[in-house]
């Protein structure tokens, strides 16, 4: 293996760890804030594709594009909250397993009636196309790039907030002990919605920002759901902190893992083997990293509350 | 106080039973006659049908014998009607094909596998033990898709169903149906003994006060290690019956949503009642039939559905169930 | 005197800084009821927890029938026959009165991984269940889910799911705690009719069930014991009195 794609691969690793922290940022909180599962998490990052391929195809700018489908994720979001999710709040997690699992069941047949079945793509928006040059020999597409600083920006934003400013306050409180943030007197209603508002714009904003690389397609958002709550499982249910370590380490494992698996058991093993066993290896990966992290401690590595 | 020492023995249970007695046998009673139905409006793919129906109904039992009597809300059941496939299709793709071959593997795969994840998985509670669970679901959708001598992605074509000592007993559709039957029966037998034994006992205790029943003396983990192994079987049987059934393999056995649907099945027929399992594998496949003639997009009336279901009939249809099971053995009683 | 069944030897527990029990020594004699008193604060459920293996000792000894338990996990302690009470109950609520006894007899029998017959009608569970239950005066309401039963009824479940572990010891932590006074009533009967098949401590704050049920009594304060004797030695003291039974009294008034 070559330092070369070591160095992309890395990088690709980072993407992918960026992008995971995007969903599972507010999954953590949703679960963390108002003990809740939402499974359509992941098809709120899938809409947030397909309305960003829509209104580039209404305006034909890629700005126009993800500031409007942002804001029809938000709002989308904070509908699901109230026409949905508010009733449920309380309720047995089974309950919230089988509502979430149908509005999946509905989004995702939904997006195939409105735009076919057909994978649909996005274009890179101008000026980022290419590729650019880390060092001699090294090339990177611009775009993958801007995932990754994006996503660290979010993540710096995140940390502001959750860690210098009232709201952020609240949200670290409920997260840790909701029934004294209620007993504050502060409006936990609307603490939830925001909360949950904020959560649905973040996984539409990884999916506006994938659209470009990735084929936009029903059921896109299943995927990168299980992966999410493997990360928000490793990284301790409720905290930013923890799901910003493991979705790194998560995008890391699983990209090196997929890239060189062959490559490493060749070492141990005949080449036809490895080309077996090493994919089937690659994708266990993760998941064998989350059981050895459970097993050692049973509510991830940084668990946001006593219990 | 002394007059209540003879009848006490038997009291709590006689009033439950009645309903939980003669629902099942109308049920099976039903299923053991259909094929003469089938047979005699010449409508085969109802057999079909139903043996498909009877197939999900029996891992829809292990998933009621661990949400429903022990609390594990468990969201990768269909991990091991995978394995249990895969068992039957890996062996076939190597022309082992004989069920005295097959079937103690595909138990032994799915038992193994359950035994493993379960390690871990029942370490942890509530919200991490559906996600966990979920993830071993999907490592193994994930290595099995990944599985390129055995089709990766696109499955394994069953050649032949599988035989016993050598003869082609699963061919005939009348006798696989029946043998689907017979294995429903048995699973559902054996779920009754056990949540009804000394075992079984525990784990309901647990379901209802673990702290409680830890401090009785009894190592909780352990006893639901065994129900998450009896079931992951249970699951694994499933399986063999449903790569039999459709003679093909496919990663897609294994997939969350699968896993999910067996839930909704166990909740639409009533949780914890073990016949509510099989009823609700009839309502869901009969109703996802029905609404797939209506529409190619039938899932966008589903999903609603389920979410309406969720929001205003608190606990499912569950509530109905039991309601309308009242009023059967009442009028039995009556009658 | 025979062997004490329990044997404390200068048990001590400190939180931090906070030192809750301190020097503690006493001992309960076979048969006997041992209470004790003391106000809040005084570190008696903290001791219950000691004795019970739930809280480790930082020093000291405890001696139970003889043998050192001090470093023993809890359920090992159990199964060697001390059994205890908690101050909230708690009992298996969708399980009816009988199955939760019945439960404690399969516990203390030790054969669970049975996966065949009907465990609700095994007359080896129901026959020692009932005749527990009965002990309590819970018989007629055998049938009724546990979850039902009112908070006194709840507490002598409890107690009849401690009986059938034929325990040498039962602690018991503040039965009375949330009881009306007829219920009160009830369990002291219990209690008094129990008296001599085993050893119990009792930590209660219930001056009338102390008096009316204990051999002998134990005054905790500040985490160690002022004083131990005769009841009637103890009401008599005026130092208890002054420490304790008498800011009772005046609560009182």
């Amino acid at each position: 293996m070559s330092t070369t794609l070591l160095v992309v691969q890395v990088l690709n690793g980072l993407q992918l760890g960026v992008l995971l922290f995007l969903i599972a940022a507010g999954l953590t909180l949703v679960f963390g804030v108002m003990d809740f599962i939402n499974l359509a998490h992941g098809v709120q990052y899938m809409l947030g594709a397909y309305l960003a391929v829509a209104f580039y195809g209404l305006t034909d700018s890629f700005v126009l594009a993800l500031v409007l489908a942002l804001a029809a994720a938000l709002a989308f979001g904070l509908l699901l909250e109230a026409a949905v999710f508010r009733h449920l709040y309380g309720r047995d997690h089974l309950d919230h397993v089988i509502a979430t699992f149908g509005i999946i069941l509905f989004l995702n047949a939904a997006v195939k009636y409105v735009w076919g079945a057909a994978p649909l793509s996005l274009p890179v928006p101008e000026a980022l196309t290419g590729s650019v040059a880390l060092a001699p020999g090294i090339l990177y597409p611009v775009w993958r790039l801007v995932i990754i600083g994006s996503g660290l920006a979010v993540a710096a934003l995140l940390w502001v907030l959750v860690s210098r400013t009232r709201m952020g306050m609240l949200v670290r409180a409920g997260a840790t002990n909701p029934e004294m943030v209620s007993a504050l007197g502060v409006d936990i209603r609307r603490l939830f919605t925001l909360v949950f508002g904020f959560g649905a714009m973040l996984a539409g904003f990884a999916g506006i920002m994938i659209a470009p690389i990735l084929s936009v397609e029903p059921g896109m958002g299943d995927t990168i759901l299980i992966l999410a709550f493997v990360v928000i499982v490793i990284g301790g249910i409720g905290s930013i902190r923890g799901a910003f370590v493991a979705a790194l380490l998560i995008g890391l494992v699983d990209t090196l893992g997929r890239s060189f698996a062959v490559d490493v058991l060749r070492l141990f093993m005949s080449s036809s083997t490895a080309r077996t066993v090493g994919p089937a290896l690659a994708s266990m990966l993760i998941y064998l990293l989350m059981a050895v992290v459970l097993y050692v401690r049973p509510t991830g590595l940084f668990p946001a509350k006593g219990r | 106080m002394t007059q209540a020492v003879g009848p006490v023995e038997a009291a709590p249970r006689t009033r439950r039973s009645r309903a939980a007695v003669a629902l099942p046998l109308v049920l099976f009673a039903a299923l053991a006659l259909l094929p003469l139905v089938t047979a005699a409006l010449s409508a085969g793919y109802m057999l079909d049908l139903f043996v498909r129906v009877m197939i999900f109904a029996i891992a829809a039992l292990s998933v009621d014998l661990l949400i429903g009597y022990a609390a594990l809300v468990t969201f990768g059941q269909a991990a091991f009607v995978g394995l249990g496939a895969y068992a039957v299709g890996m062996l076939g793709a190597h022309e082992i094909t004989d069920l005295t071959i097959a079937l103690p593997v595909a138990l032994l795969a799915s038992g193994l596998f359950a035994l493993v994840t379960g390690l871990v998985c029942l370490r942890t509670k509530g919200v991490y033990f559906i996600m966990i669970t979920l993830a071993f679901g999907q490592m193994a959708f994930f290595t099995a898709s990944s599985l390129a001598p055995y089709g990766g992605d696109d499955g394994l074509t069953v050649h032949e169903r599988s035989t016993l000592f050598g003869v082609a007993v699963l061919d005939r559709p009348v006798v696989f149906y029946y043998v689907v039957l017979a294995a429903l029966l048995a699973v559902y037998l054996t779920c009754r003994t056990l949540i009804a034994s000394r075992f079984g006992r525990v784990l309901r205790g647990a379901k209802d006060n673990a702290l409680r029943m830890t401090t009785l003396g009894f190592q909780v983990y352990r006893f639901q290690l065994v129900a998450y192994v009896i079931a992951g079987m249970i699951a694994g049987l499933a399986g063999v019956l449903l790569a039999n059934a459709t003679e093909f393999v496919s990663p897609a056995y294994m997939s969350w949503q699968r896993s999910g649907e067996l839930i909704i099945m166990v909740l639409l027929g009533g949780l914890g009642t073990l016949h509510g399992a099989v009823l609700g594998a009839i309502a869901f496949l009969l109703l996802e039939e029905w609404l797939a003639t209506l529409t190619e997009h039938w899932k966008m009336i589903f999903g609603p559905l389920l979410v309406l279901v969720v929001v205003f009939v608190r606990g499912g249809l569950i509530g109905i169930g039991t309601a309308l099971a009242g009023a059967v053995s009442r009028r039995l009683r009556r009658g | 005197m025979a062997e004490p069944v329990l044997a404390l030897e200068g048990l001590r527990k400190q939180f931090g800084g906070l030192v809750v029990t301190d020097q503690v020594t006493l001992s309960v004699a076979p048969g006997e009821l041992h209470a004790v008193i003391g106000p809040n604060g005084a570190g008696k459920t903290t001791l219950i927890n000691q004795i019970s293996g739930v809280l480790p000792s930082d020093s000291g000894r405890i001696l139970f029938a003889g043998h050192d338990i001090t470093r023993l996990p809890p359920h090992e302690r159990a199964r060697r026959g001390l059994a205890r009470t908690f101050q909230i109950t708690s009992v298996l609520p969708a399980f009816s009165a009988l199955e939760n006894v019945a439960v404690a007899v399969q516990a203390h029998a030790g054969s669970s991984y049975r996966f065949v017959g009907d465990a609700a009608a095994e007359p080896a569970l129901n026959g020692p269940a009932l005749a527990a239950l009965e002990e309590v005066g819970l018989a007629e309401r055998a049938d009724v889910p546990a979850g039902h039963l009112s908070h006194g009824e709840k507490r002598a479940l409890e107690l009849a799911m401690a009986l059938v572990t034929e325990p040498k010891l039962l602690l018991l932590d503040e039965p009375m705690a949330g009881t009306g006074r007829e219920e009160t009533a009830r369990l002291i009967a219990v209690l008094r009719r129990l008296k001599g098949r085993f050893a119990m401590m009792l930590v209660e704050h219930d001056m009338t069930a102390v008096f009316a049920l204990a051999d002998h009594i134990s005054v905790l304060i500040y985490g160690r014991i002022l004083l131990s004797g005769k009841p009637d030695e103890v009401r008599e003291d005026p130092q208890v009195v002054a420490a304790y039974l008498g800011d009772e009294i005046e609560f009182e008034r």
